[in-house]
């Protein structure tokens, strides 16, 4: 009995885990500035194809991925500073500029890397409960999932930049006001949107395919989970992630991978009938 | 009748706008007694598009919805038109499933715009919800490569897409080549004047109305909602027309013509032609879909990195699109040249005129 309850969890967690990975970067840039990634995918597939190079130079995994979601967070600086600095006032044109970005840079590692780079193969490991295997690298994507909650949460609630940066989230220009460096929190955070991203990437490099359009792959569900969970990232995100991966994991054990995505994306359809501005709106005003 | 089509919500007026789209017309339609049958038929084939633009000029750019799922309503369409046409036969039915297929891109896109419309969707999140469908369509559809996913005869085949209908067909004679060309040529100008007398009716001015401001529209006594869902309706049939059209002149669709990179295609048509009108819509997808033949001969790949590109300067530089903005320094220099033609009085006259648009 109790092999079949943590079955439930694991691949509860299993969906949990990829949802607030692949989500979590841009429920972050989002929330901050309005402003929807479409470039996300890209950044997940910098993150995955920075850590499968360095693992084949001999870097030990851990730090290649670390080192992926730095180069990820450093590119998406630059890519802030160069391209979405511009579009604060203009969302709708920064969600075209940064398409427009995501389709250049797709097709172009076509053209440059091609279709087929050597994988790295999971970390080996598992483990039996009663009569089931699980893979252990599994359960370490779902505690890298709860670590970069617990990091976010620390971040915007215990320190000073968290403190200015929720405050440019309320009223930029009132924080601006006040003397906070806006320009530099957005930087920052979209910094930090990139690097989660290429984390994502990073994390994910060893269990799948390296192809150029990868990104493809977690866009529909983080964009899905961010719809849900609305603006904001704690309150949001991670109980839309619960509730889409009870969802998915119900669908995905009793009819199979397909039904389970388009079974969660008539999920959202009926939800955001109900809730237009998604969770957190609730929440938040539960809360007050 | 001359006021609906040369009404406020379209640029190109008058003597010389119209002068110029019947030379236009006519060049179009003496085009296939010098051309070659083969590039008739792949001009044709790029022509298929243009419906697929104009609808998405109409939602994005009057209606203020940017949605990303053209190539949704594209892909229902076109595998509509394979099935239903695998299973009722040739000849004179596949028009029935042309229009058929159309017809349930509408139904499909009425009960999707619904729920967002209603539920009050708007800005971003009408994009996000609209590629989020599509790549789930996408995504389903590629893995219908067993022999279990078929309706009737009709395989759906996953990656490998669906073949084996045929193409449109009246009696027994086949539509192709220079007569497809023809009803192209002919469907373009009907929907391009359908929409032009659209927006400019009291429809469109509600339309336009509710993109600026929707709770002003909606206190001016308007269910902004039924006019938004409608506008969705017809931009999708649109993009399904396209879709059909597809299936039916290549006689095979793939999931690829529905994925993302098919996805962005619309939308950079439209944003780099100018999505605030019609013509410059018209003019520039045109022009954009030739050149991307073109291009497309000799590498996709590289086609599709200049479309970002393409994308990216289009927000960068010209947020109202490069053809609309070329139209106007046109105008804008023509009128100028004529009122330092025509003297004083006419630079005033000119000036009150230009005031008042």
């Amino acid at each position: 009995m109790s092999a079949e309850l943590f079955s439930l969890f694991y691949q509860f967690a299993d969906v949990f885990a990829f949802l607030i990975l692949s989500a979590a970067g841009l429920a972050i840039v989002f929330g901050m500035m309005g402003v929807i990634n479409m470039a996300h995918g890209e950044f997940i597939m910098c993150g995955a194809y920075v850590t499968v190079g360095l693992v084949n130079l001999g870097v030990p995994l851990p730090i290649a991925q670390i080192l992926a979601a730095l180069t990820a967070g450093i590119i998406g600086m630059i890519v802030e500073f160069l391209i979405v600095r511009r579009f604060y006032k203009r969302p709708l044109d920064s969600l075209l500029a940064t398409w427009g970005l995501s389709l250049i840079v797709t097709q172009s590692m076509l053209l440059i890397v091609g279709s087929a780079v050597r994988g790295i193969g999971t970390p080996e490991g598992s483990f039996a409960i009663g009569g089931y295997t699980f893979s252990t690298y599994r359960l370490v994507l779902f505690g890298c999932a709860v670590a970069v909650l617990a990091g976010l949460y620390i971040i915007f609630m215990k320190t000073r930049f968290g403190v200015i940066a929720r405050a440019t989230m309320q009223n930029a220009a009132m924080a601006k006001a006040l003397g906070a460096r806006t320009g530099r929190i957005y930087s920052i955070s979209f910094g930090i949107g990139t690097a989660l991203a290429g984390l994502c990437g990073a994390l994910y490099a060893p269990t799948m395919t390296l192809i150029p359009t990868m990104g493809a792959t977690f866009v529909v569900e983080s964009f899905v989970t961010v719809v849900i969970g609305g603006a904001n990232v704690l309150l949001g995100t991670a109980p839309a992630a619960v509730f889409l991966a009870m969802i998915r994991m119900a669908l995905n054990a009793s009819y199979g991978q397909i039904i389970g995505q388009i079974g969660m994306l008539f999920a959202v359809i009926l939800i955001i009938r109900v809730l237009p501005e998604g969770l957190s709106s609730v929440l938040v005003r539960r809360g007050r | 009748m001359f006021k609906l089509l040369d009404g406020p919500q379209t640029l190109g007026r008058g003597k010389i706008f119209w002068s110029c789209f019947l030379a236009v017309l006519v060049g179009a339609l003496i085009y296939p007694l010098f051309a070659d049958s083969y590039d008739v038929g792949n001009f044709a084939y790029f022509l298929i598009w243009i419906f697929m633009a104009l609808g998405l000029c109409l939602m994005w750019g009057y209606g203020g919805m940017l949605s990303f799922g053209q190539t949704f309503f594209f892909g229902i369409a076109g595998y509509g038109y394979g099935v239903l046409a695998i299973n009722m036969g040739g000849g004179t039915a596949t028009i029935a499933a042309l229009v058929l297929s159309v017809l349930i891109a509408m139904i499909a896109a009425g009960i999707l715009g619904y729920f967002m419309i209603w539920g009050g969707i708007s800005g971003i999140f009408f994009g996000i919800v609209t590629l989020s469908a599509t790549l789930v369509l996408a995504f389903f559809l590629g893995q219908t490569a067993g022999p279990e996913w078929h309706i009737g005869p009709a395989r759906l085949n996953g990656f490998n897409g669906m073949k084996g209908m045929d193409p449109l067909t009246v009696r027994d004679f086949t539509i192709e080549g220079s007569a497809l060309y023809y009803v192209m040529i002919a469907l373009i100008v009907i929907v391009y004047i359908a929409l032009r007398m659209l927006v400019n009716s009291s429809i469109g001015n509600v339309i336009v109305a509710t993109r600026e401001n929707p709770q002003r529209a909606e206190m001016l006594g308007y269910d902004v909602r039924k006019y938004q869902l409608l506008t969705f309706v017809i931009g999708s049939g649109l993009a399904g027309l396209s879709g059909a059209l597809y299936t039916s002149w290549g006689q095979f669709i793939t999931p690829s013509s529905i994925g993302l990179p098919a996805a962005a295609m619309p939308i950079v048509w439209v944003a780099f032609s100018g999505r605030n009108d019609l013509t410059a819509t018209l003019v520039g997808s045109f022009l954009l879909l030739f050149g991307f033949q073109t291009i497309t001969v000799y590498s996709q790949q590289a086609a599709l990195v200049l479309m970002g590109v393409l994308l990216l300067a289009t927000v960068m530089l010209a947020p109202q699109g490069f053809v609309l903005g070329i139209g106007k320094l046109v105008v804008d220099w023509w009128s100028r040249r004529r009122r330092r033609d025509e003297g004083p009085a006419l630079a005033d006259a000119g000036r009150l005129q230009s005031d008042e648009t």
